[in-house]
């Protein structure tokens, strides 16, 4: 932990910068899945349902069948895809937390 | 065995398995009481947070809700599955990281200020409270009509186990129940659903059941054949909506929102290690949850279509057993309005005022008679919307193990949700109301003491709910929603999102929310119930969908408020920095 925090105040400056486009590229992906999180609910699942209808899947109305089946599909999809993109980033800036298992026994 | 002896056998062992689970798992610090020690595994946690969420309504009433109003029931569909996005990507990995035991703990903190955490606190007991009672209701319902006691004494039986496993265990003993009972529940969900799917569409898998052709050699497919059969009979057809599509988007967004900001949906994120398995937990939690979500709308359209085939232009001589088995809970009444001795069934409410209420003699056909009033309307068939679950085995034919597995199943839902309320509610008034604010002086002792003692106390309230139902529980419980969205969701997301945002904000924000979407359903619900309807709705939003705009207002004055009033200190904006990188999160849960 002693060498860690020497070089931690040697970089300070580049450290919050690192924290910044750390928080960044997680606004960008909260952005784009959230995108998708709304189109396939208020979007394909309520305002373009009418319209969607026209087109069958399944056996089902395809408005319907975003409303009552689809969606929910989507949204377990984009957690799963979202822990595993945070996790990327994680690694890719050394935000994560694999090691606070090591850090806990230490301590 | 008949099925009674069967339900008896099945409700009594998993009642045993959960007292046998909370012995095992005592708690031993305020750590396990209010967090399970913090080390619970995310699959784990996934399973225990979809018993934690789907509760008597999603098990008993939801399915018999989209029976009964078809496409407009993918509101709670959309709105109950949708909301985990949210937790997920915007409150869950942040709140685990900030890793203290409770929600008012974060506001409080973050908007350093006592009466932020007051003011969340009261919010979390409104919402929370509205919502166990609808639980303690769902237990009496399974009880009275299953194992044929009163709903008091099943009530009562339903308290001492939550007793058991609540007090007993806090947090620990709750999330291993847990586990158990989400087993029960959808084992329970799911094996009358495939029976009644291979029944209907000879296809086990009731997702593509709903999708599949009648086996009846019409050749048409479930939903066609359903909208015809009740078109036929005066209803509208089952996929064409007919609320208006502006109100549809608020109640759906109001749902989703609320589920998001539900305490004790939250709390739950905090008994995982690490702020990457709180995001996976998530995860696993949606993914246990849809099972049962993707299964009710297709449970809810083969019900319909069985019940009106069974039930309509049959002689009551010659009804299934079923049918007088219900009449006495007062979920289904028949009135022979025509005198021929033939239920008909159609649109429009059979009965005047709407409940049935028998007169205590029988009719020359066997049938309870009512003292309600017939209506104008052909129709001669009362049934609630929450028979559908419960009678749906029944209803079917399925054997007796099949309708006693139900029971259980009802019971281990109602009993999850009703325990991790109980417990938000507890850990609030223990740790939030006394260690942190009246008494902080207390030892970590005293304080697991009376964290025990509120947890006591809670259920003791909400059994009393249970019994004595206040008229307006059944109504209110879907509102709590409305409020969690319009209180505590915007409060947690801008202390996260938004550094700026400061305690004058958040507390004005609440108040405002909870103030406002309060005001329009109790005067919509209570006030002047006869002015109830489109005409005089804000832009045409129900007081289901109204948490949506008090959700909006809370924002704007939030932010609003914040721009002209003080900065948060340093401390707090270090807070914030803090919370939004994962590493360390560990360190983080010891005070």
């Amino acid at each position: 932990m002693n060498s860690d925090e020497h070089t931690k105040q040697a970089s300070d400056v580049s450290q919050i910068d690192n924290q910044k486009n750390y928080w960044k590229a997680n606004l960008k992906l909260l952005a784009k899945l959230l995108v998708v999180w709304f189109t396939v609910s208020f979007g394909c699942g309520i305002i373009l349902a009418d319209w969607l209808d026209q087109f069958s899947v399944f056996g089902f109305k395809l408005g319907f069948w975003f409303a009552q089946q689809g969606a929910i599909y989507v949204f377990v999809a984009l957690i799963f895809v979202y822990a595993r993109q945070m996790k990327l980033l994680d690694r890719q800036f050394g935000v994560g937390d694999e090691n606070d298992a090591d850090q806990e026994s230490q301590s | 065995m008949s099925t009674q002896m069967l339900t008896y056998l099945f409700v009594g062992l998993s009642f045993a398995l959960y007292v046998g689970i909370a012995i095992w798992s005592r708690a031993s610090s305020t750590k396990d009481f209010y967090v399970a020690g913090g080390g619970v595994h995310p699959l784990v946690n996934g399973m225990a947070t979809a018993a934690d969420w789907m509760s008597a309504a999603s098990f008993i009433s939801m399915a018999g809700i989209i029976s009964f109003i078809g496409r407009d029931g993918s509101v709670y569909l959309l709105g109950w599955t949708g909301g985990y996005v949210l937790l997920a990507l915007l409150l869950a990995p942040y709140l685990r990281k900030f890793g203290r035991f409770t929600v008012p703990d974060f506001i409080g903190e973050r908007y350093y200020s006592q009466t932020a955490r007051i003011v969340a606190v009261i919010c979390l007991i409104f919402v929370s409270f509205t919502y166990v009672a609808g639980q303690m209701r769902g237990v009496g319902i399974v009880f009275s009509r299953f194992l044929e006691v009163e709903v008091s004494t099943g009530v009562i039986i339903g308290m001492a186990v939550v007793f058991m496993y609540s007090v007993l265990g806090g947090m620990k003993g709750i999330t291993y129940t847990q586990v158990a009972q989400y087993c029960v529940l959808i084992f329970a969900y799911m094996v009358p659903a495939i029976f009644i799917s291979i029944m209907i569409t000879d296809n086990p898998i009731p997702q593509l059941g709903f999708g599949s052709e009648v086996n009846d050699g019409s050749g048409l497919s479930v939903l066609q054949k359903l909208d015809g059969v009740l078109l036929d009979l005066g209803f509208s057809a089952y996929t064409e909506g007919s609320k208006s599509t502006i109100d549809v988007f608020a109640i759906t967004a109001a749902l989703m929102f609320g589920t998001a900001g539900l305490p004790h949906v939250l709390v739950r994120f905090f008994t995982v290690p690490k702020v990457s398995d709180a995001r996976l937990s998530a995860g696993y939690a949606l993914a246990f949850i849809a099972i049962l979500y993707t299964t009710a709308p297709a449970v809810a359209s083969f019900a319909r279509l069985n019940l009106v085939d069974t039930v309509h232009n049959t002689a009551y001589a010659d009804a299934p057993e079923w049918f007088g088995n219900w009449e006495s809970t007062g979920l289904i009444a028949w009135q022979d309005k025509n005198n021929d001795g033939i239920m008909q069934y159609g649109a429009g409410a059979a009965l005047s005022p709407i409940k049935p209420s028998f007169d205590g003699n029988t009719g020359v056909h066997g049938e309870r008679l009512l003292s309600n009033q017939p209506t104008e309307s052909t129709n001669e068939v009362y049934i609630d919307r929450d028979i559908m679950v419960l009678a749906n085995p029944e209803i079917a034919g399925l054997p007796g193990w099949v309708i006693a597995l139900v029971a259980a199943g009802g019971v281990a839902a109602a009993l999850s949700t009703a325990a991790g309320l109980l417990l938000v509610i507890s850990s609030a008034i223990s740790h939030d109301l006394l260690k942190k604010t009246l008494l902080p002086k207390i030892t970590e002792k005293q304080e697991l003491l009376y964290a025990r003692m509120a947890a006591a106390v809670a259920v003791c309230i909400a059994g009393l709910f249970g019994i004595y139902p206040p008229a307006f529980v059944a109504q209110v419980v879907a509102f709590a929603f409305g409020l969690a969205a319009a209180s505590l969701f915007p409060a947690l997301l801008l202390g996260i999102f938004s550094k700026r945002a400061n305690k004058e904000g958040a507390i004005a924000g609440m108040l405002v929310g909870l103030v406002f979407t309060f005001t329009y359903i109790a005067y919509f619900k209570f006030v002047a119930p006869e002015l109830n309807n489109t005409e005089h709705w804000l832009w045409g939003i129900s007081p289901e969908g109204i948490g949506t705009i008090g959700m909006l207002l809370n924002f704007a004055i939030a932010i609003s408020v914040s721009r002209v009033t003080a900065k948060p200190p340093q401390s707090v904006e270090e807070l914030v920095d803090n919370i939004r990188i994962p590493s360390g999160a560990k360190a983080a849960t010891e005070h």
